[in-house]
């Protein structure tokens, strides 16, 4: 007994992404339902249809989730599979297979998405399409920051290889506090509305609430997602790159899978 | 006969770690190099740094006359590998697994090529079995038939037959010295099986802590040391201090 207790424990001393996968799922767990049980005691009549507008931003989210837990499902089929060597000698470039990557994990996301939101109207009598329009630029918003984090996460299992798996499960929710996807950044305290309004998810979010709650559509939160989104995704790119250089240094390419 | 493999001193550090202390050697068009060492003496990292998975610290690898570095691309798609450490994806079908490759590779004539390197490594009945349910003898000509699905002009063996029974490891070498002796390809083959490296390889190199110890055919280095066969020379070899450098 103590045998199989040891092989756990030196496993996990020996790797910080286990260690902090560890530590950070209850604290986010108990930041994130905190903050939602603070804003329903606080704000009980900020919803008149309270439902719509939670499945709503429900649904955005979990594309969010889908795309990029998708993507980073793809690059981690190929480590589990022990293909990811033949993949990095086949004459593809990087460019090339981000590229297809991220057309796959567009094909993923949609074949979750789009059941959900067949349901919601026999089930709730709710349709997303409410959002109008607009409706198709929060999406490709949300579908471009999670391609970010999925090549941001990508970009890490090159560099440290499998170990850092556990972050690719977990990097969403990391977020979620943050994103502001079922209380508006005011809920926030100050500091935390800081580090949101760096990213791009709160301005999606915000303007789902704005139009269904007010009708009203602000352009400028829209912009705000994109400049951001166009922001952290030139980022990941260039991360990834080096990571790729740095893994051919290191040889973390040809470990990869034990 | 041409040299399509040139690596010229060649070194590999890993922080402090001197990995290949720099290499030199040439492999020509239509030679199969034995590539022998102990574990940890340095194959899998020239193999690495010869497939453009690993950069050499200094030093440089010439592939059919390309620098590999800056032409990663070009010369990628000449080269091909396998190895028992790597697989295929397990879920897909063996027609589905070389087709995917045989995509990635830019080949034109996909099923051609299929049918013909099914017919040759008695493939043909396996086409449509998952990868992931086929016998480790299954497996490895599968790998092989990818491996050959650019036709390349350089193909790097580790362990090839590893793990193989006696009656597929010698169709895999045979198949092997057919293949090398109608296409003119040159092949870098590292083993653990000296019977193997003795029937292929008109010449070997022996690695121990990142460099070269010795080299030449296995007849020439058997009767150099007094031994009887390339096993004890191995042996002596890899127990001894480093002879050359």
């Amino acid at each position: 007994m103590y045998g199989l207790f040891l092989r756990h424990f030196y496993l996990i001393t020996r790797s910080f992404p286990r260690i902090l996968d560890l530590v950070y799922w209850p604290t986010i767990q108990i930041t994130l339902w905190g903050f939602i049980s603070n804003f329903f005691a606080t704000h009980t009549t900020y919803y008149n249809n309270a439902v719509g507008v939670i499945l709503t931003c429900a649904i955005l989210y979990d594309f969010l989730f889908r795309t990029s837990i998708g993507f980073n499902m793809l690059f981690l089929e190929e480590i589990w599979s022990r293909n990811f060597t033949n993949l990095f000698i086949a004459p593809m470039k990087i460019g090339e297979i981000l590229t297809s990557l991220v057309a796959t994990a567009l094909i993923r996301a949609l074949i979750g998405l789009i059941p959900a939101v067949l349901l919601t109207s026999p089930l709730f009598g709710i349709s997303i399409l409410d959002l109008g329009i607009f409706l198709f630029f929060l999406f490709l918003s949300l579908y471009l920051f999670g391609i970010t984090l999925g090549i941001l996460v990508s970009a890490g299992l090159l560099r440290y290889g499998p170990s850092f798996e556990n972050i690719a499960w977990s990097t969403m929710f990391l977020l979620a506090p943050f994103g502001c996807i079922y209380y508006p950044i005011e809920i926030l305290p100050e500091v935390f509305q800081k580090i949101a309004y760096l990213l791009p998810l709160v301005y999606i979010f915000e303007e789902a609430r704005n139009i269904l709650i007010n009708q009203t559509v602000d352009i400028q939160n829209i912009y705000n997602a994109f400049m951001w989104n166009g922001v952290y995704f030139v980022l990941s790119i260039a991360l990834f790159y080096y990571s790729f250089h740095v893994a051919k240094k290191k040889g973390t390419l040809i470990n990869m899978g034990e | 006969m041409k040299n399509l493999v040139e690596v010229k001193n060649i070194k590999k550090n890993y922080g402090k770690n001197e990995a290949v202390k720099g290499i030199s050697f040439n492999i020509k068009e239509n030679e199969i190099l034995g590539l022998l060492g102990p574990n940890g003496s340095g194959k899998t990292t020239t193999i690495g740094m010869l497939l453009g998975l690993l950069k050499p610290t200094s030093g440089e690898i010439l592939i059919n006359g390309q620098k590999l570095e800056g032409n990663r691309i070009e010369i990628l798609e000449q080269i091909n590998f396998i190895s028992p450490y790597i697989e295929l994806p397990k879920k897909l079908t063996v027609k589905q697994n070389l087709t995917v490759y045989g995509k990635l590779y830019k080949i034109n004539n996909i099923n051609e090529k299929i049918e013909f390197l099914s017919e040759k490594l008695r493939l043909g009945g396996l086409l449509n079995n998952i990868t992931g349910e086929l016998s480790s003898g299954q497996k490895n000509r599968v790998s092989l038939a990818k491996a050959l699905i650019n036709e390349p002009k350089v193909l790097l063996l580790d362990e090839p037959t590893a793990s193989l029974d006696p009656e597929v490891g010698d169709f895999v070498r045979s198949f092997l010295e057919e293949y090398k002796k109608e296409k003119k390809i040159s092949i870098l083959l590292a083993s653990h099986n000296m019977n193997e490296v003795t029937r292929l390889c008109k010449s070997i190199l022996m690695m121990k802590d990142g460099i070269i110890i010795d080299k030449g055919n296995p007849e020439e280095l058997i009767s150099k040391h007094g031994r009887k066969n390339l096993e004890e020379v191995f042996l002596k070899l890899s127990r001894s201090k480093n002879e050359l450098n």
